[in-house]
């Protein structure tokens, strides 16, 4: 008989009984999604990929949410995949403003790695134990988290000569992105 | 030593870094460095409607626009609760299908080039051409072709599209045979790629694996078949699998898949064919898809949806849904956290050529500089794709 995801739920409530563990309501979550609280992200991952009914061993992806209004503010999502039962299963942990921080699972699945530096690259939750939380996809020196809802998108305004003097010279907006110097050091 | 490779080197598809630790010509630790081509696509789509952000998509891969566009409309079709028609499913088929062919024919001929082999190079420019110019034919543009919708196509199939992609399918397999005959058996191919930047099943897996790089490792795992979309149920094809888990079986296990893809092609045209080479090419579900033109100009019902959905695009429920596809590298998906506007509120692309990069350092790890090249071309990266 195929895996349901209401057996994972299932397997999963039994394993854990002290655990907060919660389905996520709404009429379009199309997905079966299972908030789950961070400190015991890691021994649930691990059980989920373990366990011979489930063997979840294929994370998906990791993605950061940013619900800014509400709190907690951000949700981290883990998407799995089952290659011998066929199935899917999202998970859910919920971090709050201030120091948003989630144990990692690089120990549990490698691929984990690098979604988890692109989610502390574009939203500064921070996985303790990882073993190279730097910037993925941004600069080093990058200030800021980009994705977060309240940093802007920001953009350069279109020269047009109601708002350019003088058109061979660049607008006034323009003229304060003047390029860094960078000096380069001699090998 | 280290040795910097990239961002500018020819054989890293684009700009890519790889910082290798040497000892001699071994190679002890590799750090694929990328960012070079991020343009926050993630961000930007928040600022945009759904239908507005499906020619971003074009430019993720620019190899396979089409699946690109696929996926996201598949993702935003599973998050309205909205199934496009059957005639729309076996056109994008058949349209997906021409794209792995040509994104594979792109892969084939840089890895042969990366190798030494320059021979491929053009074989195959000159069959993506053609997959190209159909581009061209059925959406006036040869490479971002933006042709999927959300709920069905731009528009309608143009006149003698069936006959240009039948003819295409029709000598498809003898060029297949033309690329095996110059690389399958050749010696110099197989010193370079026997053996060469070795993945095992476990490592895939763990690694997040998708597509012919986890097949070519022997996991028998294709979306089209084991968790069907646009009606890939209904479709007669195989799934090639090699055990070796070397650069030589993700390239054999590529070279199968596009003969598999043109038997696909062959069915898909068939069943348009059935559907009528005229016909239904968008929902008739007016609150998310556009009526037709024709209607818009007689109906004041029609125009007043044309207006709304034009002005401000279509307003889906408050939820979040995840869909994939097959792509040609392996899994694309897109997942959509909506809030009830006509943009997302979050949209998170699954890129394959990401994740299946992140396996790099595990296959050239105590080998030679020399590999490094092979095992970039057989994952076929593509950066655009990386960076987003």
């Amino acid at each position: 008989m195929a895996l349901t995801q209401e057996r994972v739920d299932e397997r999963l409530r039994a394993a854990f009984p002290g655990a907060s563990i919660t389905r996520q309501e709404g009429p379009a979550v199309r997905d079966y999604t299972l908030f789950v609280s961070a400190d015991k992200i890691v021994e649930i991952c691990t059980f989920l990929r373990d366990d011979p009914e489930l063997e979840f061993a294929l994370l998906s992806f990791v993605a950061g949410v940013d619900l800014m209004p509400r709190t907690p503010r951000f949700e981290v999502v883990y998407s799995l995949l089952s290659l011998t039962h066929n199935q899917r299963f999202t998970l859910k942990v919920d971090l709050p403003d201030e120091n948003p921080r989630v144990p990692t699972v690089c120990g549990v699945w490698p691929t984990a790695n690098w979604h988890e530096r692109e989610t502390y690259d574009f939203y500064g939750i921070e996985f303790t134990g990882h073993p190279d939380l730097t910037r993925i996809l941004l600069p080093d020196q990058w200030v800021g988290w980009p994705l977060r809802k309240d940093s802007p998108l920001g953009y350069q305004e279109v020269a047009f000569t109601h708002n350019t003097p003088n058109r061979t010279k660049p607008a006034p907006s323009l003229t304060k992105l003047k390029p860094k110097k960078v000096k380069y050091r001699a090998q | 030593m280290t040795l910097n490779m990239g961002p500018q080197h020819p054989s890293t598809h684009g700009v890519l870094r790889v910082a290798l630790e040497l000892d001699g010509e071994t190679v002890l630790r590799a750090k694929p460095i990328m960012g070079y081509l991020h343009t926050g696509m993630e961000k930007q789509a928040e600022y945009k409607t759904y239908t507005q952000s499906i020619p971003q998509t074009d430019r993720m891969d620019y190899l396979s626009p089409m699946s690109n566009n696929l996926a996201f409309c598949l993702a935003a079709e599973k998050l309205l609760g909205i199934v496009p028609p059957p005639r729309v499913q076996a056109i994008r088929v058949m349209l997906v299908e021409l794209t792995r062919v040509s994104a594979h024919c792109v892969w084939l001929g840089t890895h042969a080039l990366d190798i030494g082999a320059m021979t491929v190079f053009f074989y195959c420019f000159r069959e993506r051409e053609k997959v190209l110019s159909i581009y061209d034919h059925v959406s006036g543009q040869r490479m971002m072709s933006s042709y999927v919708r959300v709920g069905g196509l731009t528009m309608d199939i143009p006149e003698g599209l069936l006959d240009r992609c039948q003819q295409f399918v029709d000598e498809m397999p003898a060029h297949i045979d033309e690329y095996e005959k110059l690389l399958t058996k050749n010696p110099i191919w197989l010193a370079r790629t026997v053996g060469v930047a070795p993945l095992t099943a476990a490592q895939a897996i763990g690694l997040g694996a998708t597509g012919p790089t986890l097949r070519g490792s022997g996991v028998d795992w294709d979306l089209r078949k084991k968790q069907p979309y646009s009606g890939y149920e209904t479709y007669d094809f195989d799934v090639p699998v090699m055990k070796d888990g070397d650069a030589y079986s993700r390239y054999k296990v590529r070279l199968m898949e596009m003969r598999q893809s043109v038997r696909i092609a062959h069915q898909a045209i068939a069943r348009v064919r059935e559907f009528g080479e005229k016909g239904e090419y968008r929902l008739r579900d007016f609150k998310y898809v556009l009526p037709p033109k024709e209607e818009v100009k007689t109906s004041m019902e029609a125009l007043i949806h044309h207006f709304k959905i034009v002005a401000h695009g279509f307003f889906p429920p408050v939820g979040e849904a995840y869909a994939a596809v097959e792509a040609p590298k392996g899994e694309l998906g897109f997942y959509f956290v909506s809030d009830g506007t006509p943009r997302p509120w979050r949209m998170k692309v699954r890129s394959p050529s990401f994740i299946n990069l992140q396996s790099l350092p595990t296959m050239v790890e105590g080998r030679l500089v020399a590999d490094v090249v092979t095992a970039i071309g057989s994952l076929d990266i593509v950066l655009g794709e990386i960076d987003r």
